[in-house]
């Protein structure tokens, strides 16, 4: 894992140090709300419904047990003993007080963290697959040009006032976990047919009031130019993109109303004056940061472990858990392990710090201590060996963190809605609590199969509801919370973008919708079809059709 | 219809609301909700003077009614502000925490 050297710790610091500044003159009225503000949103800090809300890095998802254990113990000793993890990979504290920022960004930075960059608009926390540095499918591991990025793009001088916020997401596999088609710039890494290895440059995709799915802008970019290429991206966005409405400001707008062709034009004649100058990456620079990735030491084992099968037929529970959790992983004898943080019935992505701190501790026993932040709001353990998984489930069964519905329709994305956060228009917790309750069995969950429901409580879209294969979408209509429902969406390398099926419903008519449009599914789909796949070849007209005339 | 200033206190963000004799209270059920309309600048002008003091943000005036003997927020969004989240009624006013 990537460790801070001196200038990174140093900057932490400093600016831990500065903003304890900040907060002293703010609170002695040196400084007025408005002059304030804006600091603290650069230091991550948001003013939501019920208290001032923190949003702590976690860059590229990249976790480790030093780092959870601080993030418990921040949440257990500043807030109210929970986090949420985001689908930027990061983490929100909901309860904090404005007087503890001081010592909390101190204790952040003890561990090499902070929440610079994680609003305002600038380049925000680089996100990147989860799996990264040891999925089977890798062609190379996306952290170290995500390392990159985040070097470069922290305190960038001409980046720091954008039109509007900038997301990257970055992924080294053909399997597209990290949604990249869904940001302002998304980076696909693989081998071309010469053998060598590129990037696949998509840009300006984006969810929101506007969603659009991002555009190939470079189909071949050599891993050397990355610096270069994403600085004229981000160079002709600074220049051209809209200043004078917020809705239309993110690069996605640019790019539409320029057109691909064009925009592609501009990128490259920005590029060509750049592209071989300071911002080039020489192989040593390359590896030396690919030596801060390096693999751990894995022991030498057998693939197969004859001791799993026993006890995944003593054990129904593990072995379900076993059938929904893991992934291939490069290395014989392990495996990755997705720890699912949506359990039945509570809210997506809540961890209690006790958790976090079990965790942290799990991580250092099974996975040598470090673990990743999803963007589906769960945690993965990267190198567990597959003699120890048995082992593994029990100790997180004890703590809650073994519900086996990775993939599965109770393991959905939701945002926090109407509960936290000020700009919602309707809450989407209690959804998500619904619609995991409505689906617990776990045979009937097995029998749908692979699905996504992703929910927002406002146009916003922080839930990814345009790219769920069911969207929900709160509303506010009369001060009565009312959800939309869209078909179709997917965050993989099959980008698309779900669309209204037709009126609303109110939050127990949507679960209701919801069971509908399964049932509709498991009539209409073909052998082994998902539900995605149903959807594609049938279109909306079936299920819109049968759910709208239902008897309710 | 009555109406109450909310805001949120500076030091620790805590949802707050203009309560009798400018003083600030965390229930809504501890202050005195206005029945008259003009009194709204008027509270707004004593809530302005307590954000120039650096005791509250984002002063606002806010509907309420009162259903039975407790008073409520007219809107979904205040309401939830007035209790804490539905999803975690160990916490917030709610909870008393
Ligand atoms: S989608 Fe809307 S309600 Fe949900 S977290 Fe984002 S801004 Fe808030």
């Amino acid at each position: 894992m990537y460790q801070y050297d001196e200038y990174d710790q140093d900057f932490v610091e400093q600016r831990a140090r500065q903003f304890s500044r900040q907060v002293e003159r703010r609170i002695s009225g040196e400084l007025t709300e408005d002059q304030f503000k804006p600091l603290r949103l650069m230091n991550g800090l948001y003013l939501q419904l019920h208290a001032y809300m923190l949003r702590i890095n976690v860059p590229y998802g990249c976790l480790s047990s030093a780092q959870m254990r601080k993030l418990g113990h921040v949440a257990r000793l500043y807030d109210k003993s929970y986090g949420h993890l985001t689908t930027r990979q990061n983490m929100q504290l909901n309860w904090i007080r404005l007087t503890d920022m001081p010592q909390i960004l101190l204790e952040l930075a003890s561990v090499e963290m902070h929440g610079i960059q994680s609003s305002g608009n600038c380049i925000r926390n680089i996100t990147a697959d989860e799996y990264a540095g040891v999925a089977a499918d890798e062609v190379e591991d996306p952290r170290i040009y995500c390392e990159f990025l985040r070097q470069w793009s922290s305190l960038h001088p001409e980046f720091s006032f954008l039109p509007r916020k900038f997301k990257f997401a970055v992924t080294g596999s053909p399997n597209d976990r990290a949604a990249v088609k869904a940001h302002d710039i998304g980076l696909r890494l693989y081998r071309n047919d010469q053998g060598e290895v590129g990037f696949e440059v998509f840009v300006g995709g984006g969810l929101g009031r506007t969603p659009f799915i991002g555009k190939l802008i470079r189909d071949f970019l050599p891993t050397e130019h990355l610096l270069s290429y994403c600085e004229a991206i981000l160079r002709v966005y600074n220049q051209l993109g809209r200043r004078d409405n917020k809705y239309k400001a993110r690069i996605k707008v640019l790019v539409h109303e320029t057109g691909e062709e064009a925009f592609r034009e501009l990128v490259e004649k920005e590029w060509e004056a750049i592209r071989d100058g300071t911002l080039s990456l020489p192989e040593e620079d390359v590896a030396l940061i690919r030596a801060r990735f390096a693999p751990p030491k894995y022991e030498d084992l057998e693939d197969d472990t004859p001791s799993l099968e026993s006890q995944r037929a003593e054990n129904p529970g593990f072995n379900d858990w076993m059938d929904q959790q893991l992934a291939e992983h490069k290395q014989a004898g392990y495996t990755i392990v997705n720890i699912s943080c949506t359990p039945i019935g509570k809210p997506p992505g809540d961890i209690s710090s006790e958790q976090m701190e079990s965790v942290a501790d799990l991580a250092e026993t099974y996975s040598f201590g470090e673990m990743r932040v999803t963007h589906n709001q769960n945690l993965v353990f990267t190198d567990v060996r597959k003699k120890d998984l048995f082992s593994l489930w029990q100790d997180l069964v004890k703590v809650e963190l073994a519900t086996p519905n990775h993939g599965l329709i109770s393991d959905t994305i939701c945002c926090p809605g109407l509960d936290y956060c000020a700009l919602a228009n309707a809450r989407s917790i209690p959804l998500a609590e619904k619609i995991s309750t409505a689906f617990a069995d776990q045979e009937r969950q097995k029998e749908i199969g692979e699905i996504y429901i992703n929910m927002s409580g406002c146009i916003n879209a922080c839930g990814h509801h345009h790219v769920g294969n069911i969207g929900i979408l709160g509303v506010d209509k009369k001060n009565t919370e009312l959800y939309q429902l869209m078909l179709g969406g997917s965050a993989k390398e099959d980008a698309s973008l779900g669309k209204i099926l037709g009126p609303g419903f109110d939050e127990d008519g949507v679960v209701t919708a919801i069971e509908k449009l399964i049932d509709i599914y498991l009539d209409l789909r073909k052998d082994g079809e998902t539900f995605l796949e149903t959807h594609r070849r049938l279109g909306d007209g079936p299920f819109k059709e049968r759910l709208y005339s239902a008897p309710s | 219809m009555a109406q109450v200033v909310i805001a949120n206190r500076l030091r620790d963000g805590i949802v707050v609301f203009l309560g009798t004799n400018h003083t600030w209270v965390e229930q809504l059920q501890d202050c005195t909700p206005s029945e008259s309309k003009e009194d709204g600048q008027r509270l707004m002008d004593i809530s302005q003077e307590a954000a120039d003091q650096q005791e509250i943000v984002d002063p606002n005036l806010i509907e309420v009614e009162k259903r039975g003997q407790t008073w409520h927020a007219i809107k979904m969004r205040e309401e939830m502000r007035a209790k804490g989240p539905t999803v975690r009624e160990d916490l917030g006013k709610q909870a008393g925490n």
